[in-house]
């Protein structure tokens, strides 16, 4: 069952054109991982598919409803796409809880008590049950993206868009937080993410989808993209990859 | 934990750091009572002095005029306690109209920017005056012609206009990624607004709001213009009938006993915030 279906999709900057008619179906489950070189416009099509960005043409339908019409109300859109951010974005002057029942109270009206329960619950889920009453400044940058995919999966969104989440973290932080990501995708979960992490992309994606100056160049199974990559542009990529030892 | 033995290296160290400290807060202490004596000296053996210490520094007609002067205070007082609250509310709404991008609030975003200008621009005292004077003179019935009201609504009118300044300052400083998440959460304009701009944003406006206040516990006197016997107006009613202008000083000293500690309080505040911001800033 197709979940999300971008059709055709461009945006420009200025004269510049950073998406060219990207194509691509995500099924329910499935988890999409986006590559390529910074530029490519990986976290633009993250942006556009949350309504971040407006798009330039084309359309984005989601669970079959046309998102991108202009008629479409985006908070109600928003409300069913979590998004996590690279500078996790956290809210400084909130205590972790407070970050995450934020949503749940304002915008889908949980009862307070019931969203800090189901917070709590989360928070012990994924190891950081003692850090409720912290405020982020107090987190490591693992724990602060932990809190922050936390923070987006609490209104128990239909897709989840993770932007190169662990770009800002050392080597240590990153592993802890592709574990979370991980452990998402075992309970069904639907994801795109924009990753550097290679091997994280081989491993977890059930689709990789290479973009190189705002097109789609090519998409297939993660063993088949890693290992015989198809377009000289993509083999280029991950020579570069490859070389850089970051694979 | 505890900490092993300090080395002789470091409580050499140590040693020589109290040893600098010493020495620079007694050349402080030097120098300050050496200036203090410079200037005291300077003015006393000034060809004027003798007459300047009998018209401004006499202790009789401090003590005489002290209780009116002081009664004249309290309505300062009075006046800022009344107006600050109103400014402080009017300034956050001129400001939140100011950043309304739906088009029926077109006309109230016009309005904000023309209300800033037009009170930024206008002299205060001129404010006070056109109030003070033009109100009145227009007979309406409801419009107050009392000289107190009148005051609080010129100064309300003319700060009102540099707070909106500061919070709009204020909310422009939190950065657009804090939208940003807050509406992929699924808030709406105003409910991101409410919960995440303006909390951060307030927080770090109190330094210059705090300052704007300062500001205008001194500018209360200027309503003396329009007929309101405050401080400024007793000590000038005294001086005039006395001939002396020591109720001055005592209007004067008793404006800066209440600034002095709003102005450290502010300080304290600006030393807290940097702090909390770090060494490396974030």
């Amino acid at each position: 069952m197709t979940l999300l279906r971008i059709e055709g999709v461009w945006k420009n900057y200025h004269d510049q054109s950073v998406l060219r008619g990207i194509d691509l179906d995500v099924a329910a489950h499935e988890v999409v991982t986006l590559i390529g070189a910074s530029g490519s416009g990986k976290s633009t099509l993250l942006r556009c598919v949350n309504l971040l960005e407006t798009v330039d043409d084309g359309a984005i339908h989601l669970d079959g409803d046309e998102i991108t019409d202009v008629r479409a109300d985006v908070d109600e859109v928003r409300k069913r796409i979590g998004m996590v951010f690279q500078s996790y974005n956290l809210f400084p002057h909130m205590t972790v809880l407070e970050n995450i029942t934020l949503a749940p109270r304002k915008v889908h009206k949980v009862a307070q008590a019931q969203a800090e329960e189901q917070a709590r619950e989360l928070l012990a889920r994924f190891g950081l049950a003692d850090k409720a009453g912290e405020y982020p400044d107090r987190l490591s940058g693992g724990q602060q993206q932990r809190v922050a995919v936390i923070r987006a999966i609490a209104t128990q969104p239909r897709l989840l868009l993770l932007d190169e989440v662990t770009s800002a973290l050392d080597p240590i932080l990153v592993t802890e937080v592709l574990s979370i990501i991980r452990e998402l995708k075992d309970t069904g979960m639907t994801m795109i993410l924009a990753t550097h992490e290679m091997s994280f992309a081989r491993d977890i994606s059930d689709t990789v989808c290479f973009l190189d100056g705002g097109v789609l160049l090519e998409r297939g199974a993660p063993d088949q993209i890693f290992s015989s990559p198809e377009h000289p542009r993509t083999r280029e990529f991950l020579q570069r990859v490859l070389d850089s030892g970051r694979l | 934990m505890t900490q092993p033995p300090k080395s002789p290296r470091q409580q050499e160290r140590e040693r020589i750091r109290r040893r600098q400290a010493i020495r620079s807060s007694s050349v402080a202490t030097a120098s300050t009572i050496v200036f203090l004596a410079l200037v005291g000296v300077l003015v006393t053996t000034s060809p004027g002095w003798p007459r300047v210490q009998e018209t401004f520094f006499s202790p009789e007609a401090f003590a005489r005029s002290l209780p009116d002067v002081l009664h004249g205070f309290w309505i300062n007082v009075q006046i800022f306690l009344i107006a600050e609250p109103i400014i402080l509310v009017l300034g956050l709404l001129v400001a939140l109209a100011r950043g309304l991008r739906a088009p029926v609030f077109f006309p109230l975003r016009v309005l904000a920017v023309v209300y800033t200008d037009v009170f930024r621009g206008v002299p205060t005292l001129l404010v006070i005056m056109l109030v003070g004077f033009g109100l009145p003179a227009l007979q309406l019935s409801g419009v107050p012609s009392d000289e107190i009201t009148l005051g609080v609504i010129a100064l309300v009118l003319a700060y009102s206009g540099y707070v909106a300044e500061v919070f709009r300052a204020g909310i422009d400083t939190v950065h657009p990624s804090q939208i940003a998440a807050a509406r992929s959460l699924g808030l709406s304009h105003g409910q991101a607004m409410r919960h995440v701009v303006l909390p951060q944003a307030v927080r770090r406006v109190i330094p210059p709001l705090l300052n704007d206040f300062v500001s205008l516990q001194k500018d209360t006197a200027l309503v003396s213009t329009i007929g309101v016997i405050e401080s400024l107006r007793q000590a000038q009613i005294y001086a005039a009938g006395k001939f002396n202008y020591t109720p001055y000083l005592v209007a004067a000293l008793l404006f800066i006993l209440l600034t002095i500690p709003m102005a450290r309080f502010t300080d304290y505040l600006s030393a807290r915030a940097a702090r909390r911001r770090g060494p490396g800033g974030a």
